[in-house]
């Protein structure tokens, strides 16, 4: 895989580094990623970020789980082998909610958490460029991908960075 | 500044803090050689856990008569530990799911080392079910799996099934959502490491880098968990108390057990979190995260529950009068006059009487006082669960059969060793991860850290004010 060239800037607050995404934003810079060492409320708007829809895919999740204990029970209780407890009818349904409750809760936990480090492209001993390693501490990010950008498109980047108060500007290859 | 504070709210986060600092002071006791209070707590620890293991051994090849259980008396400091450790364990959702939903700002000071406490408590608990059975060798029969008896599968009516599956799933789901958690400070400590800590680092952060859209993703997944453990927490001490209630005994079958085992574990587990949070504060030098503040509102938490757990205590005594069942009104008063009158008292002085002078808030804002309150209501719902079990079991219908029961040392030195257990993984957690969630306390630094709330925003108010008048 080619490396890619990255411009980015740090900016020492999360307000400054809002105002800037939103100026980026109006100046039509395609902004690469956004880096930060805490979520920032309001960022996902400006940065034209959608909505994350992993609690849809947790809802899928439950579901099966759902399904899996009730179905599962049921089958067993009433074609497998039945069994009559305490008088009581085999498709005893009350008695199965607490079991269903508990496999909706871990498959729609497992499922959403095993979703979130696939999709975000993390896992156990993954390692993935870090830029700067001060993004984990104090510092917001702004980065632009410049492999093969030309060099008055990057001055327009360095400008930016200049207007919007980065305290630093860098490059790295990653 | 964007967040809208009310000034009378007291700052969570003290000392003028920076992000940086904020980086600095939290990751400082995992990146210094251990101290000897560290070392020494660890040894102490890592011997009462080694004595745990020789006990359960010693169980294990001799058999379940090396306890003193009997005909009469089947459950003893066996089940009783295993529902007071499963009940620590909850106050740790509680603070990192609930007042997650209820956007308490204060939860992000405990909320790290109280999910971790309940990690390893839920640890300590699992470890009695599976020993009490005695034949530990075929203890996976617990589970509904495809065998060559038939299938012969569990039985999915009973309460003590779907406590194993609530608990597994509550073990697992706690665990999912302190990872995640941990993830991002994990990098935190990968970007200040060199050499082996950060390979080590690296493995455990999963690499995270911070981009927008993971913690957009982040935050929702965390809602979601919280909101999913939220019920879970709740489901987890109910089922607990339908071990009890589903059954035929006098003085089990209550229906009001479900909301006193709950509000009974969340008391005892935040006197846990107190345990933990006033010596780790002190010998971590993380007074400035969690703060008098922090350990004040837990302390109401604690007056809460107690009442509750109270009230609970007197409705069952009520209830057992005025149900005018004779075997209800004997197994009541058996708790209270019987054989073991002691645990009744202390079960009533450490839960109901002591936390009554968190009504004071000089109290409740004394770390010596907030420690033993935390000691006794240790022992007292110890004491709680003693009561309920053994007492009522040693004087069933028949008077023939009515026995009494004191643990072997085998018994205790079992209980001592999930004490060491549940201390060792808490010492290593304590040198290995943030013991203070630092992103989560970052973001709330700029609505509740000293400098932005609290006085420094009263002065800037008054301020604002007089400029105001001078311009009129």
């Amino acid at each position: 895989m080619k490396n890619k060239e990255v411009l980015f800037g740090l900016y020492d607050d999360e307000e400054v580094l809002l105002t800037a995404v939103k100026n980026a934003r109006t100046a039509h810079l395609d902004i690469m990623d956004v880096y930060s060492p805490f979520p920032v409320h309001g960022l996902d708007p400006i940065l034209g970020l959608s909505e994350s829809r992993i609690h849809q895919a947790g809802f899928v999740f439950g579901l099966i789980g759902t399904l899996t204990a009730f179905l599962f029970m049921t089958w067993v209780f009433t074609r497998d082998w039945p069994i009559i407890f305490g008088g009581k009818p085999y498709w005893s349904v009350p008695a199965f909610i607490p079991i269903i409750f508990e496999l909706t809760v871990l498959f729609a936990s497992i499922g959403m958490v095993v979703t979130y480090y696939a999709v975000n492209g993390q896992g156990p001993g993954v390692s993935n460029p870090v830029l700067d390693d001060r993004i984990t501490d104090d510092k917001f990010c702004v980065a632009f991908d410049v492999t093969d950008t030309a060099v008055d498109r990057v001055d327009v980047y360095q400008q930016f960075f200049r207007e919007t108060g980065a305290s630093e500007v860098k490059t790295k290859t990653i | 500044m964007s967040a809208v504070v009310s000034p009378i709210r007291e700052p969570l986060i003290t000392g003028h803090k920076d992000y940086h600092q904020i980086t600095e002071d939290i990751c400082a006791p995992s990146e210094r050689t251990p101290s000897v209070a560290w070392v020494v707590a660890f040894l102490v620890a890592v011997s009462l856990l080694s004595f745990g293991i020789f006990c359960i051994l010693w169980t294990i090849w001799f058999g379940i008569g090396t306890w003193n259980l009997n005909r009469t008396i089947g459950w003893g400091w066996d089940i009783t530990n295993f529902v007071w450790w499963i009940g620590i364990g909850h106050a740790g959702t509680l603070i990192s799911a609930i007042l997650l939903l209820f956007r308490q700002k204060w939860r992000t000071g405990v909320n790290r080392a109280a999910e971790a406490m309940t990690i390893f408590a839920v640890l300590c608990a699992a470890l009695f079910p599976g020993i009490h059975v005695g034949r530990i060798w075929v203890v996976f029969y617990f589970f509904p799996y495809p065998n060559t008896r038939g299938p012969l599968w569990v039985n999915f009516n009973s309460p003590l099934l779907w406590d194993l599956f609530a608990i597994s799933t509550y073990f697992t789901v706690s665990l999912l959502f302190w990872y995640t958690g941990l993830v991002p400070d994990f990098a935190t400590l990968r970007d200040r490491a060199s050499g082996m800590r950060k390979k080590f680092y690296n493995y455990l952060s999963f690499g995270w880098t911070g981009a927008a859209k993971h913690w957009q993703r982040f935050e929702s997944l965390s809602l979601v968990l919280a909101g999913l453990a939220t019920p879970l927490v709740l489901s987890v001490h109910t089922i607990v108390s339908f071990d009890f209630a589903t059954s035929v005994i006098p003085g089990w079958h209550t229906t009001i057990f479900p909301p006193y085992f709950v509000a009974g574990a969340i008391f005892s587990g935040f006197a846990m979190v107190l345990t933990l949070m006033v010596i780790t504060r002190k010998i971590l030098k993380l007074e400035d995260y969690i703060t008098i503040e922090h350990i004040d509102s837990m302390n109401k938490v604690i007056l809460l529950t107690g009442t509750i757990v109270g009230v609970a205590y007197l409705t069952e005594l009520f209830i057992a009068w005025y149900s005018g069942y004779i075997y209800e009104q004997f197994a009541f008063l058996n708790r209270v006059q019987g054989i073991y009158w002691w645990a009744y008292i202390g079960m009533m002085s450490c839960n109901v009487l002591s936390p009554q002078i968190f009504w004071s808030s000089k109290m409740r804002r004394n770390i010596t006082v907030t420690f033993l309150m935390s000691i006794f209501v240790n022992i007292g719902m110890w004491f709680e669960r003693f009561v309920i079990i053994p007492t009522t079991l040693a004087r069933d219908y028949l008077p023939s059969s009515w026995s009494y029961y004191s643990p072997t040392w085998v018994e205790i030195g079992i209980f001592l060793g999930t004490l060491g257990i549940f201390f060792t993984l808490y010492l290593i957690f304590t040198r290995v991860a943030p013991v203070v969630a630092i992103a989560e306390v970052k973001a709330i630094l700029k609505s509740a850290g000293d400098q932005y709330t609290g006085e420094a925003m009263k002065k800037s108010h008054a301020a604002h004010d007089s400029h105001l008048e001078h311009g009129h």
